[in-house]
């Protein structure tokens, strides 16, 4: 985990540099802020990563002469099959259309994305199926 | 059914799982397997490519005379916005981070799927539905958007470009950022989190990251992007003047937004194929990559200067400040000769074996170097107020993205066999590379000619001038060859199709996707090698020739 810290905070610091010297040097708004926020995105998960580093116990894939059984066990919960990305993405569709041929599809569009909502959520609950 | 997943011990060899669940169109609908969900972004995306390139042999049709009639200039308008759109938004991302990272990253790195599979299989639902919105405006009364790629403020407000055409290109572009930010989120996790024990960071294929990078980048880049085109849009429809100087708008602020994201752009379509070549050089040299560390380090390095060149797109507007964007813009030179040279020094003295991916490869360096220096001459302001907007830059940048179409048909030639368990046929595979990059020479190198001529960009008919003609004549026969060479590789697709079987490991290449079947398993492997370097595949099956630690060396007797 240190390594993967290391990279997002050593980003953030080069962006911090680089935002430092140019909204110094330009007095140009626009480009300045954007580069602040890169800064934070660089911060604060390299931060987070940081403070979890050095708390947590040395993982397996982060150890140079870990054996395949030092991984064995449980990887984590994935669905198989699940129809509520497809009703989801069908949902923004319409909803981006709405933007353009007709206040109307919002209908269908919010109707799809708040189905897709309580059926995905329902879905990791109870461990779904199509 | 959600899967409890476990992670075997190395000694066990579990029976192949019971393929149960749907089948068919609903399987497609409802799949959450990373590679399913990354075959579908390949499909998908060569189908934009071949859209893409449709509109630009009709772009070049037109160009073979001075004062064709072909096209009208407000149809040509909607073919260059679109080749442009399609070719950028459509093709080179969604190929590169959504399709060959989406099914090879998980298996380089020993995972047995996406982190979120799900959001994966969003990311393409979105995708889809963004493409087909924005090739929507082609059926609209107006036509399709007609802006430019760069939808420039205030050409893009409601009255300069009405129309329904320019609020499609709006709504494919919002759903297909999300979905680039959500692939950014998925591939981002699943690298740091679902590595195989022992794949340290420092072991991980320089392909793997790649794209980890071009995902930070991504999580940088396409937020900024999204903003910008829900002002666009409050501009156009809600009386808001973020872009225009009647309200106390600023235009300028339109392009410092859009190139925020437009040059960490160029790199996140980029960076996976250099990664992508990067793995076909060391497979076929038979060597491991040279300068594995400074690949990496110069990898973020570029990611990491790209944030600081947006505005060298800008020089000529007058309000950006020079020496900063062009000595940036210079300094990103660095890492990129870095990764010349160890590809070279890959290549050097290794087993070249001459496959049709390797070729692609080559074909990549080469022209990637062309399209590289020529772009070291735009990073100079005065250069680049002589050559804007001329076809000196259309020519740079499609030097560029022509070497990345390389990289990627080389991608294609190389992980096919992984992904579908067939090869495809070497003889049409090497007949589309001589066609794919000579065409590309003979298509962008009297460009180069035209640009410093001064024939400016964007133009439907042009001043009779006979050198002029001749040279677009030669482009638009460069252009013909490659949309030969496209009609080549579905021949190919065609002829091959499930006739020459793969075997798990055809080009005894060395990362971790050659170690499992072809195609993987459901959750990619049965077992897992000892990972003691980062080609793990090659220490497996070639003991005694094991690759060594960073930094470990070997007495020699």
């Amino acid at each position: 985990m240190r390594v993967e810290a290391k990279l997002l905070l050593g980003l953030g610091l080069f962006f911090g540099l680089m935002c430092a010297v140019y909204w110094n040097w330009s007095l140009e708004n626009a480009g300045g802020v954007m580069m602040f926020a890169a800064m934070l995105l660089g911060f604060l998960p390299g931060g987070y990563y940081y403070f979890w580093s050095r708390r947590m116990r040395a993982r397996p894939e982060d150890d140079p002469n870990a054996t395949a059984a030092q991984g064995a066990g449980v990887v984590g919960t994935f669905p198989g099959t699940s129809i509520w990305p497809f009703t989801l993405g069908m949902g923004a569709f319409f909803t981006v259309l709405a933007l353009v041929f007709g206040i109307w599809l919002l209908i269908p569009g919010l109707g799809l994305v708040g189905w897709a909502a309580i059926g995905g959520v329902s879905e990791s609950r109870r461990g779904g199926r199509v | 059914m959600t899967d409890l997943l476990e992670r075997p011990a190395a000694a066990e060899h579990p029976e192949p799982a019971e393929q149960h669940g749907p089948t068919g169109l609903l399987k497609w609908l409802t799949t959450t397997d990373h590679k399913v969900i990354g075959l579908s972004y390949t499909i998908t995306s060569v189908m934009m490519l071949v859209i893409g390139g449709a509109l630009a042999e009709l772009i070049r049709a037109q160009l073979t005379s001075p004062n064709n009639t072909l096209v009208s200039f407000a149809q040509y308008n909607e073919l260059f916005t679109m080749h442009g759109s399609v070719m950028i938004y459509l093709f080179a991302g969604p190929f590169a981070f959504g399709g060959l990272a989406n099914i090879i990253v998980p298996i380089q790195i020993g995972a047995p799927d996406m982190a979120f599979p799900r959001l994966n299989a969003l990311s393409y639902w979105l995708y889809l539905t963004g493409s087909i919105t924005m090739l929507l405006g082609f059926f609209t009364a107006g036509g399709a958007a007609n802006f430019g790629w760069v939808a420039y403020a205030p050409l893009s407000n409601s009255l300069n470009t009405p129309g329904a055409g320019a609020d499609l290109w709006i709504g494919g572009l919002l759903l297909t950022g999300f979905s680039a930010i959500f692939t950014g989120v998925n591939l981002v996790a699943t690298i740091f989190y679902l590595r195989a024990p022992g794949m340290t960071m420092f072991r991980m294929p320089i392909f793997t990251w790649n794209l980890l990078v071009t995902a930070i980048l991504i999580l940088l880049a396409f937020p900024v992007l999204t903003a910008g085109l829900i002002m666009l849009y409050a501009d156009r429809h809600f009386g808001t003047h973020i872009f225009s100087v009647a309200g106390g708008g600023v235009p300028v602020l339109w392009q410092h937004i859009f190139w925020f994201w437009g040059h960490p752009e160029v790199y996140i379509l980029a960076l996976p194929f250099f990664g992508m070549a990067t793995e076909i050089f060391a497979t076929f040299s038979k060597k491991p990559v040279f300068g594995y560390k400074g690949m990496v380090f110069a990898t973020i390095t570029i990611a990491a200067l790209s944030l600081g060149v947006w505005a060298h797109h800008m020089f000529t507007t007058g309000v950006v400040l020079l020496p900063f964007f062009s000595i940036m813009s210079l300094l990103i030179a660095v890492p990129t000769g870095i990764k010349i040279f160890n590809w070279i020094g890959t290549m050097w003295r290794g087993q070249l074996w001459f496959s049709t991916a390797m070729l692609m490869a080559i074909g990549f360096l080469v022209t990637f170097l062309i399209g590289g220096l020529t772009g070291i001459y735009l990073a100079s302001p005065p250069l680049d107020f002589f050559t804007h907007d001329t076809y000196f830059v259309v020519a740079h940048f499609h030097s560029v993205v022509m070497a990345l179409v390389l990289a990627g048909m080389g991608g294609l030639y190389y992980w096919g066999p992984k992904v579908t368990g067939y090869m495809l046929n070497e003889r049409i595979g090497k007949a589309q590379f001589w066609f794919l990059f000579i065409g590309t020479q003979v298509f962008t190198l009297p460009m180069y000619a035209l640009g410093l001529d001064g024939m400016p960009r964007r133009m439907a008919v042009y001043p009779h001038d006979p050198q002029w003609k001749a040279l677009n004549d030669v482009a638009s026969l460069g252009a013909l060859l490659i949309g030969l060479s496209t009609v080549l590789f579905v021949v190919n697709l065609v002829v091959s199709w499930k006739k020459y079987p793969a075997g798990d490991n055809p080009w005894d290449a060395q990362t971790l996707e050659w170690f499992t079947t072809s195609p993987p398993p459901h959750h990619n492997f049965y077992r897992l090698p000892a990972i003691r370097s980062e080609r793990p595949t090659w220490d497996y099956n070639h003991p005694e020739h094991r690759a060594l630690g960073h930094g470990t060396r070997e007495e020699s007797h």
